[in-house]
This record gives structure tokens, C-alpha cells and sequence, in this order.
């Protein structure tokens, strides 16, 4: 597979076409917003958390294929987990994107994520990816904050 | 078939790179030999603080200094090399207009009309000096086709308006903007006209004094200058009644302990160590254009942009922004591309090797207008072909049956 083919993966493709747990929900008790500037990729996180346990994830945003595919991934991964699981999952992805982890490797643990790591042969990529999932993360603390320090 | 203008051999980044599409000009122009040429030669043989040493090495600097400055102002149709003050570039400009001018000459009461179409470098600075001073920031709206809506100005222009500003050339979309038009405009209702020549000056003749502006700013690092180094040109009755902005040493004349008067023009405008080695790249870039000649350069990208929207045009799923008549347009397209992100387009052409801009293009409020988040702009100059245009072309199909194929697959 050439490194395009690698990030422009049918799961990515797919989840940009059809982005899974995309829209406002109706209740939620956490949520964060990210920016990134430079781009002015925009994404909006709602989760709701219930005795330490991620209950259900939502997401609206503007943006690239990787930054949209990478959300819609986000929220069916973290979703049942609880909050310390979903913190070391976005540690994993946080290698996986920036070529610390191996794909391969990564793909029996991590599933439909690993799909992810041909982001890392692309470095000016890897903000679009972890956009949502910084989002995630200050959903968790509830926290409204920006994500341009994304890194 | 159009060949390049200036052969590629000029560029050494371009001939060290000959899979290279370089169709982000309009971001940055690709650096001609001779300007590295002249940038050496300044720091080899040439290098001493100007203006301040009594040795005959200074003397050398202040003189490549000064000459360059002549050389630019002749290249911009300036007669006064004095009132061709150097700046960082077109943003700094538009702030030592904004500090120097702006502050003492724009009240509360006043408005500053801006269009939809501006560049953040002036929207944002001429936006904040409204809100500094308690001035109606206003902005002129543009036409389907994105050009500026002359009637809608028409509309905004009253004796309140004290400073309007517009692009010479529209980055995002390349429109050409009908500066005497404006000018005149402007001038009926008492204001003063300020002109952002960032994207006019690397492709069309100007002549700063023949468009009637007020101020005209530009960037060196477009027109295959250096960075960190541009021009304000204003005329001299504007610039004495602008006021220092930055202080320090050159630009004053007797400093006492509590009071300083300050030096004549330009180095009035000029505070510290002047920036003399980028003015000899810049003047050195001006004689590279001149000896091509603007209006070939007009009349090579004209060609080269009218094949390019025809391209474009005709392949589905494109839309371009910005007038489709090429004698409208500077050698700019802008266009977005369903259903493909225009990052994940910039991603797929650079594996092609064509590099084009992605993004707002330092334009949100025209981007908000356009109703899209981002858009794709390729760039043309002296050295691009019909090379350059089908490989972009090739990458854009590319594009296209990569994310086609996620439907069928």
C-alpha cells in the first residue's frame, strides 16, 4: 500500500462519508469544543458519564477527512469505557498517530483505531487527527478549552 | 502548450526539485539565483552598519541601502525614493498605517470602510483601529463572482469615512480590483485611500502614482525577494502627517533629555538597524522582473489562467470562487472540490508533487461569505507551464477516485 492508501484507508473514507454518532444529543452532562486555527477545523464533543463510565458520545464538526474519521472512530471506541481506560486510549492513539506505536501491532488492541497510523507518515496531518480526541479529553475534565495546543 | 517565462534554471530550489509543481506563488514566490546572488554578495563584501559608521565599508552599505531603495521605487512608479519606506512587509505596513496614521487622524464618530475581500493583515488591523478609536468599522460586500459590489460601496461612502482599504489583487480569489474606480470614490467623500499590493506587484506594471492611492503596501518575499522585508510607499503629504511609530536609533534627529525631534524621510519611519541586506535582495528581485517585463508577466499568467479555469471548469464536481474571465483575474484560482476536504486535496497533490495553498487563506471573513471552511488555491508566476497545470489536474483525479471509491468499496 502506498502511504496514501495507508491514511486514505476504507474505514477512514467510510467513517468521513458516514460519520457514526455525528449531531447535537439531546442530553449530555460533559462538553468541549477544539479549534484548530490554522486550518479552521472546528469539532464539538458531548459525552455523558455516569458513574465513572462513558455512557454515550457525540460529535458535530467541520473538517478533513482524517480530523471528521477520527472523531466518528473516537466516539465508538471510547463509549462503554470508563474514564481511566478511555485517558489510556488516548495516550495509545496519541502514539499511534505520532509513530510511536506500531499499527500492526496496535491493530488486535486498539481495532478499527489502528487504522489511524497512516497519519504518522504524514506529520502536518497529525493535528486534523487528534483534534477530536483532544476534544474528548477536555470533555472529560469539562472543560470548554481549544485544542490549537494540540500536539 | 505555454512554456515558462523565465526558465526554471532561475530557481535553484526549482532545478535541485524538477518533479516539483510549485503552484503556491502566491504564498511565497520560489527565490531567483540572482537574488541569492545579491544577498551574498551584500553580506561578503558590502557589510557594515549603514548610516553609521565614518569607515568607507559603512559608507558601501548605507550607498547598496540607499540604491536599493531607488531601484524599488522606480520598479513601483514612485518618483520620491524617499517617500518608499521599508517595513517587514504588507501586515507591518498596514500597522504603521493603523499607529502612525490611523491613531491621531481617526476619532470616534468616523468610519473605516474595508471590503469582505481583505486580507487579515488589513481587515484585522483596520478592524482594531475601529475599536481603539470608537470608529464604524464597515465592510464593502462582494458580488456573486467575487468581485467587489461597487454599488454597495457606493452605499457605505459618506463624509464619515475617513481610510479606506482594498486589495490591489484579492489572494484568496485573484480578482483585480478597479483601483482608480475606488480611488475615486473615496477621494469625493474626503477619505484616504489605502491599497494592498501584496498580490499586484509580483504580476502586474504598477505604478503606485498613476492608481491616485493614498498608501500602498507590499510584500518582497511574493515577488521572489527575501522575507522580512516589504514596502509602505505613501505619498509625501501622507506620510508628514503620519507619526513615528517605532523608536529608537536612525530615525531620530536631536534626542534631549525630555524631548527628541526626529529625523527626515524615510528614516523617520525606520527605527533601529535597517534591514539593508533583504532592500539589495528585494531591488535585486525588482531587476530580475524588469528585465523580463511586467507586461509579459501579465500576459504569460493571463494565458496560463485562462487554460487553468477552463481545466478546472471542466471537471465535475469542482467549483471555482472568483471571477471566470482570466482579464479579471491575477493568476490566482480558488476552488473547493465536493465531498474532498481541501487539506485532504492539498495531502493527495503533494504526493503528486504539485504544492498548492489549503486553508482560509488569511481570509475568514471571505471564507464565511463563500460559505466554506477552506478552499484550494494554486498560484501561478513566471516560471509555471502547462506542466505545472496538468499535473495538477493528473492529482486532482487522483483525489477524485481515491474518495469515489469509498462509495463502492
Amino acid at each position: 500500500m502506498s502511504d496514501l492508501d495507508e491514511l486514505y484507508q476504507s474505514i477512514i473514507l467510510d467513517h468521513n462519508r458516514r460519520p457514526r454518532n455525528y449531531g447535537e444529543p439531546t442530553a449530555s452532562n460533559r462538553r468541549a469544543s477544539g479549534h484548530n486555527p490554522l486550518c479552521g477545523d472546528e469539532v464539538t464533543v458531548w459525552l455523558t458519564v455516569n458513574d465513572d463510565v462513558i455512557t454515550d458520545v457525540h460529535f458535530v464538526g467541520q473538517g478533513c477527512a482524517i480530523s471528521k474519521a477520527s472523531t466518528s472512530l473516537m466516539t465508538e471506541a471510547v463509549r462503554g469505557k470508563t474514564r481511566t481506560e478511555a485517558l489510556g486510549m488516548f495516550d495509545r492513539v496519541h502514539d499511534l498517530l505520532t509513530g510511536k506505536a506500531d499499527p500492526m501491532t496496535e491493530r488486535k488492541t486498539l481495532g478499527q483505531i489502528a487504522a489511524l497510523g497512516g497519519v504518522s507518515r504524514f506529520p502536518i496531518r497529525v493535528k486534523c487527527a487528534s483534534l477530536g480526541w483532544h476534544a474528548f479529553r477536555n470533555a472529560l475534565q469539562n472543560e470548554i478549552a481549544s485544542t490549537e495546543s494540540a500536539s | 502548450m505555454i512554456t515558462s517565462l523565465a526558465p526554471r534554471s532561475d530557481f535553484p530550489l526549482l532545478a535541485a526539485a524538477p518533479a516539483l509543481h510549485y503552484l503556491d506563488s502566491a504564498a511565497t514566490a520560489q527565490k531567483p539565483q540572482v537574488v541569492l546572488d545579491a544577498l551574498a554578495r551584500f553580506y561578503t563584501y558590502d557589510n557594515a552598519n549603514p548610516h553609521r559608521g565614518a569607515y568607507e565599508l559603512s559608507a558601501r552599505a548605507t550607498e547598496r541601502y540607499h540604491d536599493a531603495r531607488a531601484t524599488i521605487a522606480r520598479f513601483i512608479g514612485a518618483t520620491h525614493a524617499e517617500c518608499t519606506l521599508f517595513v517587514r512587509g504588507t501586515t507591518e505596513a498596514m500597522n504603521l498605517i493603523a499607529y502612525g496614521w490611523g491613531e491621531t487622524h481617526i476619532a470616534a464618530g468616523d468610519a473605516i470602510v474595508v471590503t469582505a475581500m481583505d486580507h487579515h493583515a488589513s481587515f484585522v488591523t483596520f478592524q482594531q483601529l475601529a475599536k481603539r478609536t470608537g470608529a464604524e468599522f464597515r465592510i464593502a460586500e462582494l458580488t456573486d463572482d467575487g468581485q467587489i459590489d461597487m454599488q454597495h460601496l457606493a452605499t457605505l461612502l459618506d463624509s464619515r469615512v475617513k481610510l479606506v482599504a482594498f486589495p490591489h489583487v484579492s489572494n484568496a480569489l485573484g480578482t483585480i480590483n478597479p483601483v482608480h474606480e475606488i480611488v475615486a470614490m473615496a477621494h469625493r467623500c474626503g477619505a484616504i485611500v489605502v491599497c494592498d499590493g501584496a498580490q499586484a506587484v509580483p504580476h502586474l506594471a504598477v505604478s503606485v502614482e498613476a492608481l491616485g492611492v493614498d498608501f500602498y503596501a507590499f510584500s518582497g518575499h511574493k515577488l521572489g525577494g527575501p522575507m522580512g522585508i516589504g514596502v509602505l510607499w505613501g505619498t509625501q503629504r501622507m506620510l508628514e502627517q503620519m507619526s513615528p511609530w517605532q523608536f529608537g536609533g536612525d530615525m531620530i534627529e536631536v534626542v534631549g533629555d525630555q524631548d527628541t525631534t526626529f529625523n527626515a524621510l524615510p528614516h523617520r519611519f525606520e527605527a533601529g538597524t535597517p534591514n539593508a541586506a533583504d532592500a539589495v535582495g528585494l531591488a535585486a528581485a525588482c531587476d530580475y522582473l524588469s528585465g523580463i517585463g511586467m507586461d509579459r508577466v501579465r500576459e504569460h499568467e493571463r494565458a496560463l489562467t485562462a487554460a487553468l479555469l477552463v481545466e478546472l471548469s471542466s471537471m465535475d464536481g469542482i467549483q471555482i470562487f472568483g471571477p471566470l474571465d482570466a482579464e479579471l483575474r491575477s493568476g490566482v484560482a480558488s476552488f473547493a472540490f465536493e465531498d474532498v476536504h481541501a487539506h485532504d486535496l492539498a495531502t493527495i497533490l503533494d504526493e503528486h508533487g504539485v504544492c498548492v495553498r489549503a486553508g482560509h487563506h488569511c481570509a475568514q471573513p471571505l471564507m464565511r461569505r463563500l460559505g466554506v471552511p477552506a478552499t484550494a488555491r494554486a498560484s501561478l508566476w513566471v516560471h509555471s507551464t502547462t506542466d505545472d497545470i496538468d499535473a495538477l489536474l493528473h492529482a486532482l483525479h487522483h483525489a477524485k477516485s481515491l474518495f469515489a471509491d469509498a462509495v463502492t468499496r
